[in-house]
C-alpha cells in the first residue's frame, strides 16, 4: 500500500486543476465541497499509506521508501531527481497536514460564505495543500525547495486575498520579502551541502560522512536562516503578525498549523548535519523568540494578533526543542500545536464571523452564552495551550522543557526562559478567554452574535477532541506509551534520550504546571479585580486603548507597562526597522547611482570610455 | 597549366546547405521589398507577416536538418573556416528563428494598432535576424563584425520606424551613436588581435595562442579588453548598459523584445565563441574581469530596477541583471558554465518576448506607468496569469524555466569555487524579485478610483503570450530536453 | 629617421582617441557622426599598418569591409539625424534627454 504515496499530493493537485477549470461554473458552495472532498481523500490516502507503512518491518530502515519519478535537473555532477521519500517523519507530517487541512477546508465552506471570490479561495487552499505535501514528501532538498516556494507563493496570495484592503496587500508583500531572505539561506545551504557532500538527496545525506566542523556549522546556520524565515523566528518573524490580514481559515491552516512548521520539519529532516555549535544558537534564538513573542502577545487587543504572537512564541518552543537535540519533542509539539492552535484560530474565526467582522477583543465579552459550541471548544484549546494536564499541550511542552533542562551548556537558563514563557502563555490566553467569552457584553446593541453553521462547528469539535487527547500519542513514564518516539526513532542519527530520573521529571512537570496555573490565576484575578472599578469607567476604557495597559500595569506593576511598551517599540523600530532598513539601503544605493542614468548621450559614452579604460588598465596592470 | 591555375581565381569551397537558413531570410526580405515596390499603393501587412513567418518556419526546418547532420557527422566549418557549422551556431540559429517568428507576429499587431504601413519593417527584421545568425556562427572576427552591424543597422531603423513619436527617434539616435562608438572599440580590438596573432580567424588565433608564449602580452591584452568592451555593450553589461533602459523604453515594444532577446543572445554567442573557445588558453586573464563585470551588472540591474516606476524601464533594468547572470556562467569558462549560459539565454528569450508582448499590448501611446496595470487581474484574468508566470519566471521561482536557468548558472559558479559571485547572484535575485512582485501586485490590487480602460489585445499578442508561457512552464517542469540541447551546443572551433 | 609601422600604429591610436574624445565633448549630432568615422579610420590605419608589418594581405582586405560597413552606418545615421533636425532645427545631442532615470 506504500506505493500509493503519490496519491497524497496528487489528489489536492487534481482538486486544484478541477477548480481552475470549472471553478466559476461550480460556484458556491459546490466549489468548496469539491475542494474539501479532495483534501479529505488525501487524508484517507495518507491513512492507507500509514497502515501500509506500519505493516513493514521497523528495523534497519525498513520503513523508508524512495520513489523516483524522473530526473529533473542534471547540472554537471549533480543529479536532482523528482521523487518522494516516504518514512515515518514524512508520513507523520502528512497525517496532520491533510487531517487538519481537510477540517479547515470544511470550515471554510461556511466561513467564506458570500465571498465574491469563493471558488478562488478553495483553489488556493488546494494548491497550498499540494505544495505543502511536496515539501514534506520531497526526497531531496530541491524538491522540498519547490514545495517551500509553493507554500510561500500560496501564502502571499492568501494573505492578500482581500487585496482591496491596502493593509492586506502590504502584508502580502512583507511576507514575500522576508521569506526571500529565508529562501536565500535555503539556496546557499543547498549549494553548500552539494559542494561538500556531492548530493542533495536526503537518504544520501544521512549516510554521508560528517562535514568539517566549520562547514557543518555554516550549513546548519544557513538552514536555520531558511527555517527562521518560514517559521517566523527572530529576527525574521515580522511578517507573521501582519499575515493575519488574510481570511481566518488561512491563518489557522497556513500561519499556524502547517506552513510555519515547515522550518521545524526542515531542521528535523536534516538532523544529522546540525552541529552542536549551531544547535546552541538555535536553542538560544528559539528560547528568545518564545519569550519575546509571548511578551508581545500580552499587549495585543486584536483577537487574531494575540494568537499570531502566540504562534511565534510556540514556534520558538519547537526550535528550543531542536536546539536541545530533542527532535521528537519538536515534532510532537508541532502536532499538538497544530491541533490546539488551529482550534483557537478557527474559534476566533467563528467569533469574528458571529460578531460581524469585529476583531477587537475590547468589543466582545460574555460570548459563551451566544456561542456555546465555539466557547466550549475555545476553552479546551486554551487549556491545551496553557499546559494544563491532561490536555495535549501539556505533554509536548513538558517534554520540551525537560529537554531544555538537560541541554549541555546553558540548560537551566533555557529552562527558566521556557518556564517564564509558559507562565506568560497561560496568562495572555486566559486574558483572551476572559475578554472574549466571560465578563459583560461590550458589543453594541445592533450587533447580534450568533453561533456559526455546522460546517464551522464540526471542525471545532473534532479539533477540540484532538487538542484534548492528542497527548496520548506520546505519553512519558511508561516506555511502551511513547508511540511517536518509537515510530520516528529510525530517522535520527543520534536518538535523544532523557537522562533525568523519574523524580526530576515529575518535579519539573509539577513546576511547569504550577507556572501555568499561576499565569491563569494572575489573569483571572487581575481581570476580575479590574472589572469592579472599570465597570464605572467602561466608556473611557473602550475609548482609550492605553488604559488597558495601565490597568494591568496596576497588577503587574509600573515597570511592567514600560517593559511591554518597550518590547512593542523594539518590535516596531528595531526589528521591523531592520528589514525595512535593508530595503532602504538598497534604495539609497540606487539613488546614489541613479544620476548616472542622466539621459545625456555623452555621459553614457563617458561610461563606456571609462569602463574600457578600466579594463585596459586592469589587464595591463595584471601583467606588470 | 601551372600559370593558368595561378591566374584563375579559386574561391573557397562553400557549403551552401549550411548557409541556407540565413539565405532564406535574406530572400524573404528581398521578396518583401520587391513586392512592396511593385505592388500598387499599399502592400497589405498580412502578406508581409505571412512571408516572414514562412521564412522563419522554413529556415527552422532547415536548421533542424543541419542539427541532425552535425549530431551525426560532427561539426565543420565553411568558407575558408570563416563560418562555423556546429551545435553552437545551430542552437543560436534556432533561438533567433523562434524570436523572429514571435517578433514578426507582435510587429504585425503593433503596425496594425498604430496604423503604420511599413513593409520594410519586416524586411529589416529579416535582415537583422540574418545578421544575428551570422554573428552567432562566425568563426572569423571580421565576419562576426559584419553580422553585428547587419543586426544593429536593421535595429536602428526599426526603433525609429514610428515617425510620430519623439521618444522613438531619441532612443534610435542614442542607440545609434553609442552603438557606433562601441563598434569602434570592438573593431579596434579586432585590429589589435590581428596585430598580435596575425589573423582574424578564431581557429588560427586559438592555435597561435596555444602554441606561442608571448614575451610582451600588452597588445594581446589590449585587444582582449577592447573586444570585451564592444561585446559587453551589445549584451548591456554594466558599465556599458546605460543605453539599454532609455532605448528599451523609447523603442516600440516588439523591437524592445527583439533587442532584449536576440541582440543579447547574439552578443553572448560572439562573446562565448571568442573568449571561451578562441582565448581559452588565456582564460586566467579574462575570467576575473568578466566576474567583476558580472557582479557590477547584477547589482546595478537589480538596484536600479527597484527605483523605476515605468514598467518598460523596470524590465529594461531587469534585462541588464539577466545579462549579469549569463556573465556568471561565462566567467566559469567551463563546458558546464557555457551550457548553463546557453540554457539561460534560450529560456530567457521566451520569457522576455512574452513579457514585452504583454507590455506592448498594455501601453497606449507606448506609455507604461505601473498604474496602467492596476486591475488587470480582474479585467483580463487569463493573460494576467500568463504575465504573472512570465514575471515569476524572470524572478527565478521554481517550476518555471527561470528557476532551472538560475540554478544551473549558480551551480556553475559553485562548481568553479566562485562562492562570492554565487552568493551575490542569490542576493540580487532576492532584490530583483521585489521588483517583479511590484508589477504582479499592481495587477491584482484593485484601485477603484483609477480604473484604467484596458486596451483590446491583438490576437497575435495572445498567441505569443500563450506560447511563451507554455514553453516557460514546460522547460521549468521537464527541463531535461533543453539541458541536453544546450550541452550538445557547447562551442567547438574546427577547421573545415 | 625611419618611419616604421610603429609610427602608423601610434597615429592610428591618436586618431581613435581624438575621435572618441570628440564624441564625448561635441553636441552637434553631425559632428558626433564624423567623430565615429574618425575612430573607424584610426582603426583602418592600424589594420593596414599591421598588415604591412605581418606581410599579410588579410588586414588590408578587412579595411574594405570596414569601409562598406561604415558607409552603411552613415546612411542610417544621417537619416536619423535628418529626421530629428527636420522636426526641430538646431537640436543638439543634449536636447535628446527626455528618456532618463
Amino acid at each position: 500500500m506504500v506505493e500509493l504515496v503519490w496519491l497524497i499530493p496528487m489528489l489536492p493537485l487534481l482538486g486544484f486543476l478541477i477548480l481552475l477549470i470549472t471553478g466559476h461554473l461550480l460556484g458556491e458552495p459546490r466549489a468548496g465541497w469539491v475542494a474539501t472532498a479532495f483534501a479529505g481523500a488525501s487524508f484517507i490516502a495518507t491513512l492507507i499509506v500509514l497502515v501500509g507503512l506500519l505493516g513493514k518491518d521497523s528495523h534497519a530502515g525498513g520503513r523508508s521508501y524512495e520513489f523516483v519519478l524522473f530526473e529533473w535537473l542534471p547540472a554537471g555532477s549533480l543529479k536532482v531527481e523528482a521523487g518522494f521519500l516516504l518514512d515515518p517523519l514524512s508520513i507523520t507530517m502528512a497525517l496532520f497536514v491533510t487531517g487538519v487541512g481537510a477540517l479547515i477546508h470544511l470550515y471554510s465552506i461556511g466561513y467564506m460564505h458570500g465571498d465574491e471570490k469563493y471558488s478562488k479561495f478553495f483553489l488556493y487552499l488546494n494548491l497550498f495543500l499540494f505544495s505543502m505535501l511536496m515539501l514534506v514528501f520531497g526526497n531531496n532538498l530541491v524538491v522540498t525547495f519547490l514545495g517551500w516556494e509553493g507554500v510561500g507563493a500560496c501564502s502571499y496570495f492568501l494573505i492578500s486575498f482581500w487585496h482591496r484592503r491596502e493593509s492586506a496587500a502590504t502584508a502580502g508583500k512583507k511576507a514575500f520579502v522576508t521569506n526571500r531572505v529565508g529562501d536565500w539561506g535555503f539556496m546557499i545551504a543547498t549549494f553548500a551541502i552539494w559542494s561538500a557532500l556531492g548530493t542533495v538527496t536526503y537518504t544520501e545525506i544521512a549516510n554521508s560522512p560528517a562535514m568539517s566542523a566549520a562547514t557543518g556549522t555554516a550549513v546548519s546556520l544557513l538552514l536555520f536562516v531558511a527555517a527562521a524565515g518560514k517559521s517566523a523566528q527572530l529576527p525574521l518573524y515580522v511578517w507573521l503578525p501582519d499575515a493575519m490580514e488574510g481570511p481566518t481559515p488561512v491563518s489557522a491552516m497556513v500561519h499556524a498549523a502547517t506552513m510555519v512548521t515547515s522550518g521545524v520539519y526542515l531542521l528535523v529532516r536534516m538532523n544529522n548535519v546540525l552541529t552542536d555549535d549551531a544547535l546552541l544558537v538555535i536553542a538560544v534564538i528559539g528560547a528568545t523568540t518564545a519569550l519575546f513573542a509571548a511578551l508581545c502577545a500580552v499587549a495585543q487587543h486584536d483577537i487574531k494578533r494575540v494568537l499570531a504572537y502566540s504562534t511565534v512564541s510556540q514556534l520558538g518552543y519547537m526550535f528550543l526543542a531542536i536546539g536541545s537535540g530533542a527532535y521528537v519533542a519538536a515534532i510532537f509539539h508541532v502536532i499538538t500545536h497544530a491541533f490546539f492552535k488551529a482550534l483557537l484560530f478557527l474559534g476566533s474565526g467563528s467569533v469574528i464571523h458571529g460578531m460581524h467582522d469585529e476583531q477587537d477583543m475590547r468589543k466582545m465579552g460574555a460570548l459563551r452564552i451566544a456561542m456555546p459550541i465555539t466557547g466550549a471548544t475555545f476553552i479546551i484549546g486554551w487549556l491545551a495551550i496553557a499546559g494544563v494536564p491532561p490536555f495535549a499541550g501539556f505533554w509536548s511542552k513538558d517534554e520540551i522543557l525537560l529537554a531544555a533542562w538537560e541541554q549541555k551548556n546553558i540548560g537551566p537558563l533555557l529552562w527558566v526562559v521556557g518556564l517564564v514563557t509558559a507562565l506568560l502563555t497561560a496568562y495572555y490566553m486566559s486574558r483572551q478567554v476572559i475578554l472574549v467569552f466571560f465578563g459583560d457584553q461590550r458589543w453594541d446593541d445592533d450587533v447580534h452574535p450568533h453561533e456559526s453553521s455546522w460546517t464551522m462547528t464540526t471542525p471545532l469539535c473534532v479539533l477540540a477532541v484532538a487538542a484534548a487527547a492528542g497527548g496520548a500519542i506520546n505519553l512519558p513514564l511508561v516506555k511502551d506509551w511513547l508511540v511517536l518516539e518509537h515510530f520516528l526513532e529510525p530517522i535520527f542519527h543520534h536518538p535523544h534520550h532523557f537522562s533525568s530520573g523519574t523524580a526530576t521529571k515529575i518535579a519539573l512537570a509539577v513546576i511547569s504546571v504550577a507556572a501555568g496555573l499561576i499565569g491563569i490565576s494572575i489573569a483571572v484575578l487581575s481581570w476580575m479585580k479590574r472589572r469592579i472599578p472599570t465597570d464605572r469607567l467602561e466608556p473611557e476604557f473602550l475609548e482609550n486603548a492605553m488604559y488597558v495597559d495601565s490597568s494591568y500595569a496596576r497588577v503587574v506593576g509600573g515597570p511592567g507597562t514600560t517593559g511591554f511598551q518597550k518590547t512593542a517599540d523594539f518590535d516596531r523600530r528595531i526589528v521591523d526597522g531592520g528589514v525595512n532598513g535593508l530595503a532602504r539601503a538598497v534604495m539609497k544605493l540606487g539613488q546614489l547611482i541613479q544620476p548616472t542614468q542622466s539621459g545625456y548621450m555623452r555621459n553614457y559614452a563617458v561610461g563606456v570610455a571609462l569602463g574600457a579604460l578600466a579594463i585596459l588598465v586592469v589587464l595591463a596592470w595584471g601583467l606588470l | 597549366m601551372a600559370t593558368q591555375s595561378v591566374l584563375a581565381f579559386v574561391g573557397p569551397s562553400v557549403n551552401w546547405w549550411a548557409l541556407l537558413p540565413q539565405m532564406i531570410l535574406l530572400g524573404a526580405a528581398l521578396l518583401i521589398m520587391l513586392v512592396s515596390a511593385l505592388a500598387p499603393k499599399q502592400t497589405s501587412t498580412p502578406f508581409v507577416t505571412v512571408t516572414t513567418m514562412c521564412a522563419a518556419i522554413t529556415s527552422y526546418i532547415v536548421a533542424t536538418g543541419l542539427w541532425n547532420d552535425v549530431q551525426r557527422d560532427g561539426p565543420s566549418s565553411s568558407i575558408a573556416s570563416a563560418f562555423g557549422i556546429d551545435g553552437f551556431s545551430i542552437f543560436f540559429t534556432m533561438l533567433i528563428l523562434v524570436a523572429l517568428a514571435a517578433t514578426a507576429l507582435l510587429s504585425h499587431g503593433y503596425l496594425d494598432k498604430e496604423g503604420i504601413d511599413a513593409p520594410e519593417f519586416h524586411a529589416l527584421l529579416l535582415c537583422s535576424a540574418a545578421g544575428a545568425i551570422v554573428m552567432a556562427s562566425a568563426n572569423d572576427l571580421v565576419v562576426m563584425f559584419i553580422g553585428l552591424e547587419a543586426l544593429s543597422i536593421g535595429l536602428y531603423v526599426m526603433i525609429a520606424m514610428h515617425d510620430r513619436r519623439q521618444e522613438a527617434r531619441e532612443s534610435a539616435i542614442k542607440y545609434f551613436v553609442l552603438g557606433a562608438f562601441s563598434s569602434a572599440f570592438l573593431l579596434y580590438g579586432i585590429a589589435l588581435t590581428y596585430g598580435a596573432t596575425g589573423s582574424t580567424n578564431l581557429i588560427h588565433i586559438r592555435d597561435y595562442l596555444g602554441a606561442v608564449v608571448f614575451r610582451d602580452q600588452h597588445l594581446l591584452m589590449a585587444a582582449m579588453a577592447l573586444l570585451l568592451v564592444g561585446l559587453s555593450f551589445k549584451v548591456a553589461a554594466a558599465p556599458f548598459h546605460f543605453w539599454a533602459p532609455d532605448v528599451y523604453q523609447g523603442a516600440p515594444s516588439p523591437v524592445t523584445g527583439w533587442m532584449a532577446s536576440v541582440a543579447k543572445a547574439a552578443g553572448f554567442a560572439a562573446l562565448l565563441r571568442i573568449f571561451f573557445a578562441a582565448f581559452a588558453s588565456h582564460r586566467i586573464d579574462w575570467t576575473p574581469i568578466v566576474s567583476v563585470l558580472a557582479a557590477v551588472t547584477l547589482v546595478v540591474g537589480a538596484v536600479m530596477a527597484i527605483l523605476q516606476n515605468d514598467v518598460k524601464r523596470m524590465l529594461a533594468f531587469s534585462s541588464v541583471s539577466h545579462a549579469g547572470y549569463v556573465l556568471i556562467a561565462v566567467q566559469a569558462a567551463t563546458d558546464q558554465g557555457t551550457a548553463a549560459a546557453l540554457f539561460y539565454l534560450f529560456t530567457y528569450t521566451f520569457m522576455v518576448l512574452g513579457t514585452f508582448a504583454v507590455v506592448g499590448a498594455m501601453g497606449r501611446d507606448d506609455d507604461h506607468p505601473l498604474a496602467n496595470y492596476a486591475g488587470l487581474g480582474r479585467s483580463r484574468p487569463v493573460l494576467a496569469i500568463g504575465f504573472t508566470i512570465l514575471l515569476l519566471a524572470q524572478a527565478g521561482i521554481p517550476t518555471t524555466s527561470g528557476f532551472v536557468a538560475k540554478f544551473q548558472v549558480i551551480a556553475a559558479a559553485v562548481n568553479n569555487k566562485n562562492y562570492v559571485l554565487a552568493g551575490l547572484a542569490m542576493i540580487t535575485a532576492v532584490v530583483g524579485a521585489f521588483m517583479y512582485l511590484r508589477i504582479v501586485m499592481a495587477m491584482y490590487v484593485d484601485n477603484e478610483e483609477q480604473k484604467s480602460s484596458v486596451p483590446s489585445w491583438h490576437w497575435s499578442t495572445k498567441v505569443v503570450v500563450i506560447a511563451m508561457v507554455g514553453f516557460t512552464l514546460l522547460a521549468g517542469l521537464v527541463p531535461q530536453f533543453l539541458i541536453e540541447f544546450a550541452e550538445d551546443a557547447v562551442p567547438i572551433l574546427i577547421r573545415g | 629617421m625611419d618611419v616604421t609601422t610603429g609610427w602608423y600604429l601610434v597615429l592610428g591610436a591618436l586618431l581613435f582617441v581624438i575621435g572618441g574624445t570628440g564624441l564625448l565633448i561635441r553636441r552637434n549630432p553631425l559632428v558626433m557622426l564624423m567623430c565615429v568615422e574618425l575612430m573607424l579610420n584610426g582603426v583602418n590605419l592600424s589594420l593596414v599598418a599591421f598588415a604591412q608589418r605581418l606581410d599579410d594581405i588579410g588586414g588590408q582586405t578587412v579595411v574594405f569591409f570596414v569601409l562598406v560597413v561604415a558607409a552603411a552606418e552613415v546612411v542610417v545615421g544621417l537619416g536619423l539625424v535628418v529626421a530629428i533636425l527636420r522636426r526641430r532645427p538646431g537640436t543638439t545631442a543634449d536636447d535628446l534627454s527626455t528618456l532618463r532615470g
